[in-house]
């Protein structure tokens, strides 16, 4: 493998992200200084006293000119400082890393239950498209993708928790302190997360793989009598392989922002929730900060996604 | 000495088969149809709600609170004694009027977008690309919300948050078709006879890109539908005391198994709205796709 | 001492309700290549798909009898038969070569695994076994370094590389039948010749009865022992190549001989040595940059080419792909800009033309399906240019009437101007789109491989209708292809193009008479001979370039 095209190619990719990252700065930046009005007074609300106000303005940096206070949060940004919370005083950095393990163990509960579900079911789809068993999956998977999460959420609360009484419907328990109490307590709000991203999936899944199946090379594998299991694993699944994995990417980082409403109904203390409640006090540093982490995590996650193209697609390997 | 006629209808492949007409095609679906009229339903409701509504949207009778679904009240009433019915109409049509705005502003500024950027490629598109990256890199709830806290919660931050997340997938799609149609022959020969820039993209470029966009449309009148349904759930989207979905479902959250009634109607009532549009949007793709198209004739001919 | 190796008789196809293939019957035998021609709808792959059980078109329906006799085995029944069949006969009895060598092969597998695959099924060999037969498979079709290439993925090789690739793929196992179905459509006329040569050398050491379908009837004449004409369904001819050459019984079949072009040694249109110069191109240089995921790269398209159009004659512009031609038209109607170099016709440089002068170019251009917007009608289409540039007498009745007469001038029953693109046939839309360029009133008319997508019936009549037109209307052509015979045809003076460089550049009587460059021999030499059977007689070799200059 020849290390300079990937090189390359990452190089490329990782510098294509930092122009958009500074984009995404520069929006995150913006949020604070869009609001009509005083965001400082704003955020005392009631508890407004001159001197409170004087100091947490000096402590936010507001009372400098635009460019310096960019340049500073930037700055800053980088090296992990993300200002202090209107609310409470605290560092923001502290609070979202605090609320960060919540948030990611239900993406990834979320993400597993979506893949086991949409990768045979976009397979299956697809490989017998227009027969029964097609419109049954694309009819489902469309259902998945047009409900509610919330309702969804609700719906499952009702059937789960409060009539058959076999799962809890709120409160967390760290994976790292209890497994299986984890895994109890996340089997609802995972679902949830999960059949909807599923959904999504297959259809993009089914999408890809029927791309792949009718690219000449299968004609070229059947035509030389392969059994069919290796016709469908070694030719076309695994071409279908790179699509799939960008849309797993993707759908990855949708859940990390999309998990808001879920961590609301059921009161799961992760990044969404606590986004939810600084919206309502209007606690602007912890927005940014919570917008800020989201994105450069979606970022991340596309630059590992390229990364691995790289390795798995011989036409970048050796181009 | 003319030409000799098109190729008879016996025989097979090529584009030289006679067509079915678009409609025609659009129509066979049962699906698609279904949808159609379960929209129409609910979109003629929603305009006649002032008229057709039973009760007052706020009409608090306290009396008759927590019922369940009689001839007197269809969705029954909530902890407060109000219709749900009543409450549930006037709630779509707010919902029906956010999608309908928000996404008007969508496709008119991403669709716009779109077409610079992929018409004029160069810089231009660089640029207008970037932005939509950057738009991309935002979950669109998260991004909502953001708006939200930006300016106060209300109907017209709810529309134009909703329209501002929808944008990139505009301007993506439309970039994408308009730069289909500009490497085109039939678009090359009209440059190089001189067409002025504005004919050949009134002419050839807009009506050819319709497609997809008409796919887009209908799948993000479904998406919009449902953000403004999570917005107003967690309180950030339209304000009481005018009635939302989602603040609906908000308030049947402590009576879920009290009133049934008061989780499944407004949530049905969402599902089903999407789930139209969405199935409506999946009828589009299949006949103005033509690579879909080709699959479903196909498949007619069995 | 031919044994029938496949046997097909009263072959009955149908797609859904239509009847695609009608009462077909041939045979082929041990060492003999039957050849299927016919334009397309003619059924042509459909019928061997079917008759080898390769079909799999939803709704297809096959009745007959297709009965495949392996040497040393039993015949097996393929109409009708079970999968488990089917795919024990496909790679091991019959080996399959499409048309696309870009799109056949996997492109995340190795070439060599994609030839191994077969044998690990068919002959139970280990994946080192098969790896070796791979690299004897990849010698034995002539690709250099086969040690080095058996583990090449399909994108690092050239595109007749990878059809050699195919072909080893298919004959892996030595199967006692090969299906060509279009193998040398997609490649250049070079590499064309080199593979005809290669089945035929391999089919003269292994004895594989081979059926190759093809639209050419030049090149099958050079391939096939027996040749089939199909003609909608229906078998049209059946004979011994030379007697189809000789004496064709059909109608049809003499047709599609006299449609195909040919090199004579005396055609070509008159000389016009005195015509006044119109268009004088003097330097030309394009360079491209395309994005790769590694990237930008830059492609030197044309270096340096120089030429002169004299009024009212052609100038053929001849190169396999890469050549340039096309960016030298898309250069002189402004569609690409170039690095430097002049075009001056009419005392302006039409290089640095503004759009509103650029009337005095038209273009036609290769794709009839996509040289007009399918929502346009023909009058829309052909009154763009009227109303653009002001022509046609001005007003909305006034352009009606010019495009009634344009459409006339093509040929073509003014009727149609309602008509949509989806209504009209290919060789019908090529009509309207000369019909569209000669409503600019144009000096210069540039054809960009403008027949090449046309049946040769089709084909041959539009270059008939060209050739009128200059005549009446003296037009001055730019035309560019690839196909020789063609270019004798039509031109009066030719410049040849390889890698974006003049080759050569002289009068089309002296180029057909002595080409000098050894480039343009090669090129004259892969245009099939008029006499059937001049290749496989092994005279290929005297023409056919060296293996390792590819």
């Amino acid at each position: 493998m020849r290390a300079v095209p990937v090189l390359k190619f990452v190089g490329l990719r990782l510098l294509s992200s930092a122009v958009v990252l500074l984009g995404v700065l520069i929006v995150v930046f913006a949020i604070v200084h869009l609001v009509p009005g005083d965001p400082v007074r704003l955020a005392l609300g009631t508890r407004f006293t001159q001197e409170a106000y004087d100091a947490l303005r000096a402590a936010s940096g507001l009372d400098r000119p635009l460019p310096e206070q960019f340049a500073s949060y930037v700055w800053s940004a980088l090296g992990g400082d993300l200002g202090v919370s209107f609310r409470s005083g605290q560092p923001v950095t502290g609070i979202l890393l605090d609320r960060l393990p919540a948030t990611l163990s239900l993406a990834v509960a979320g993400i597993v239950i979506a893949l086991v579900l949409s990768i045979p079911a976009g397979m299956w789809s697809a490989l017998h498209e227009g027969r029964v068993s097609d419109v049954i999956v694309r009819i489902s998977s469309q259902a998945g993708v047009s409900v509610p999460d919330f309702w969804l959420g609700m719906l499952l609360i009702t059937l789960f928790s409060l009539t058959l009484g076999w799962l809890p419907s709120s409160g967390y328990v760290a994976f790292g302190t209890d497994p299986v109490g984890w895994l109890r307590q996340v089997a609802l709000p995972g679902l949830t997360v999960g059949l909807v991203a599923g959904a999504i999936m297959t259809r993009y899944i089914r999408s890809a793989v029927l791309d792949v199946a009718t690219m000449g090379f299968v004609r070229t594998a059947n035509s030389k009598g392969l059994p069919r299991r290796i016709v469908t694993f070694r030719h076309i699944m695994r071409n279908a392989l790179v699509p799939i994995l960008t849309i797993a990417g993707i759908q990855l980082a949708t859940i990390l922002g999309g998990v808001i409403v879920v961590e609301v109904v059921f009161a799961w203390p992760g990044l969404g929730r606590l986004t939810y409640d600084a919206v309502a006090a209007r606690d602007y540093p912890l927005i940014q900060g919570a917008v800020l982490l989201v994105a450069v995590m979606f970022l991340l996650v596309n630059v590992i996604v390229d990364v691995l193209y790289a390795v798995v697609d011989p036409r970048i390997r050796l181009a | 000495m003319s030409e000799q006629q098109p190729l008879a209808p016996t025989l097979p492949l090529g584009d030289d088969r006679p067509r079915l007409a678009s409609w025609r095609l659009f129509l066979s679906n049962g699906l698609t149809v279904a949808s159609l009229c379960v929209l129409v339903t609910v979109v003629a409701s929603a305009l006649l709600a002032p008229w057709i509504a039973p009760y007052g949207v706020n009409a608090v009778d306290v009396a008759q609170q927590l019922q369940p679904p009689s001839a007197a009240h269809w969705f029954g009433t909530d902890d407060l004694g109000r219709d749900l019915f009543t409450r549930v109409l006037f709630a779509a049509r707010t919902s029906l009027l956010v999608a309908a705005i928000s996404v008007a502003f969508a496709l008119v500024v991403g669709g716009v977008l779109g077409i610079v950027a992929g018409y004029a490629g160069g810089i231009l598109d660089t640029l207008v690309m970037r932005i939509v990256d950057v738009m991309f890199a935002f979950p669109v709830l998260l991004l909502a919300l953001a708006i939200v806290a930006i300016f106060q919660p209300g109907l017209w931050t709810t529309i134009f948050a909703i329209g501002i997340v929808y944008t990139p997938i505009f301007a993506r799609i439309t970039r994408a078709s308009t730069l289909t149609v500009r490497t085109t022959p039939f678009v090359q020969v009209s440059q190089t006879m001189g067409t002025p820039v504005a004919s050949i993209l009134a002419r050839h470029v807009l009506p050819n890109i319709t497609g997809p966009l008409i796919v887009q449309t209908s799948l993000s009148l479904a998406f919009a539908i449902l953000s403004e349904a999570a917005l107003s759930f967690l309180g950030l989207g339209i304000q009481p005391p005018s009635p939302s979905l989602g603040g609906l479902l908000f308030n049947a959250q402590g009576f879920l198994t009290l009133a049934w009634w008061m989780s499944i109607f407004p949530g049905v009532v969402i599902f089903v709205t999407a789930l139209a549009f969405n199935l409506l949007g999946d009828g589009f793709r299949d006949v103005l796709d033509p690579r879909q198209r080709t699959i479903i004739e196909a498949r007619r001919t069995r | 001492m031919s044994e029938t190796v496949l046997a097909v008789s009263g072959l009955h196809v149908d797609i859904g309700r239509r009847s695609i293939v009608r009462d077909l019957a041939f045979e082929v035998a041990r060492d003999q290549t039957l050849g299927i021609v016919g334009e397309s709808g003619s059924g042509k792959t459909m019928s061997v798909l079917a008759a080898t059980g390769l079909i799999d078109a939803p709704g297809s329906r096959v009745s007959g009898s297709s009965l495949l006799r392996p040497p040393g085995a039993d015949p097996v029944q393929l109409v009708g038969a079970d999968r488990r069949t089917l795919r024990r006969v496909h790679g091991d009895a019959v080996g399959f070569v499409f048309q696309d060598p870009s799109t056949s092969l996997n492109p995340l597998l190795t070439v060599g695994r994609q030839i191994g695959e077969s044998l690990e099924i068919h002959r139970g060999l280990t994946r080192r076994q098969a790896r070796a037969r791979a690299i004897e498979m990849l010698d034995a079709v002539g690709l250099p370094d086969p040690a080095r290439r058996v583990d090449a993925y399909p994108h690092q090789l050239s595109g007749g590389q990878r059809q050699r690739a195919m072909i080893a793929v298919a004959l892996a196992c030595d199967p006692a039948l090969l299906v060509a179905d279009e193998p040398t459509t997609a490649l250049d006329v070079t590499t064309q010749a080199q593979i005809v040569e290669l089945v035929n050398a391999l089919q003269r050491r292994k004895g594989t009865a081979v059926v190759w379908i093809s639209h050419d009837l030049g090149l099958i004449g050079q391939v096939a022992d027996d040749v089939l004409v199909m003609r909608a369904g229906e078998t049209v001819d059946r004979q011994p190549v030379v007697d189809v050459f000789a004496h064709p019984a059909h109608g049809y079949t003499r047709d599609l001989l006299a449609a195909r072009p040919r090199l004579r040694a005396d055609g070509g249109p008159p000389a016009a040595p005195d015509a006044p110069a119109l268009l004088e191109v003097d330097g030309l240089d394009v360079v491209f940059s395309l994005s790769t995921p590694t990237g930008r790269v830059a492609v030197h398209a044309v270096d340096d080419v120089s030429f002169t159009v004299r009024r009212g004659t052609t100038l053929a512009l001849v190169g396999e792909s890469g050549s340039g031609k096309s960016t030298i038209a898309n250069a002189l109607t402004g569609l690409v800009r170039p690095r430097a170099g002049t075009a001056v016709l009419d005392g302006r440089d039409v290089l640095r033309a503004r759009r509103r002068d650029r009337r005095q170019i038209a273009m036609v251009f290769q794709d009839p399906f996509a040289s007009i917007d399918p929502r346009c009608s023909v009058e829309e289409a052909i009154d763009e240019p009227l109303r653009v540039h002001r022509l046609g007498g001005g007003g909305r009745a006034a352009r009606r009437t010019r495009i009634g007469e344009l459409l006339e001038a093509v040929e073509l029953d003014p009727a149609l101007r309602t008509r949509y693109p989806h209504e009209l046939s290919g060789g019908q839309r090529q009509r309207v789109s000369i019909a569209r360029a000669l409503a600019l009133e144009p000096e210069l008319v540039i054809l960009d491989e403008a027949t090449a997508s046309l049946d040769v019936s089709i084909q041959a009549r539009v270059l008939a209708l060209l050739r009128r037109l200059q005549g009446e209307l003296g037009l001055t052509y730019l035309f560019i292809a690839h196909d020789l015979a063609i270019v004798q045809e039509m031109s009066h003076e030719v410049l040849v193009l390889q890698g974006g460089r003049t080759v050569e550049y002289e009068p089309a009587a002296e180029l057909f008479r002595s080409p000098q460059d050894p480039y343009t021999q090669r090129l004259l030499s892969a245009v099939p001979p008029t006499e059937p059977g001049q290749w496989s007689r092994g005279r290929a070799a005297e023409y056919i370039a060296p293996r390792d200059a590819m």
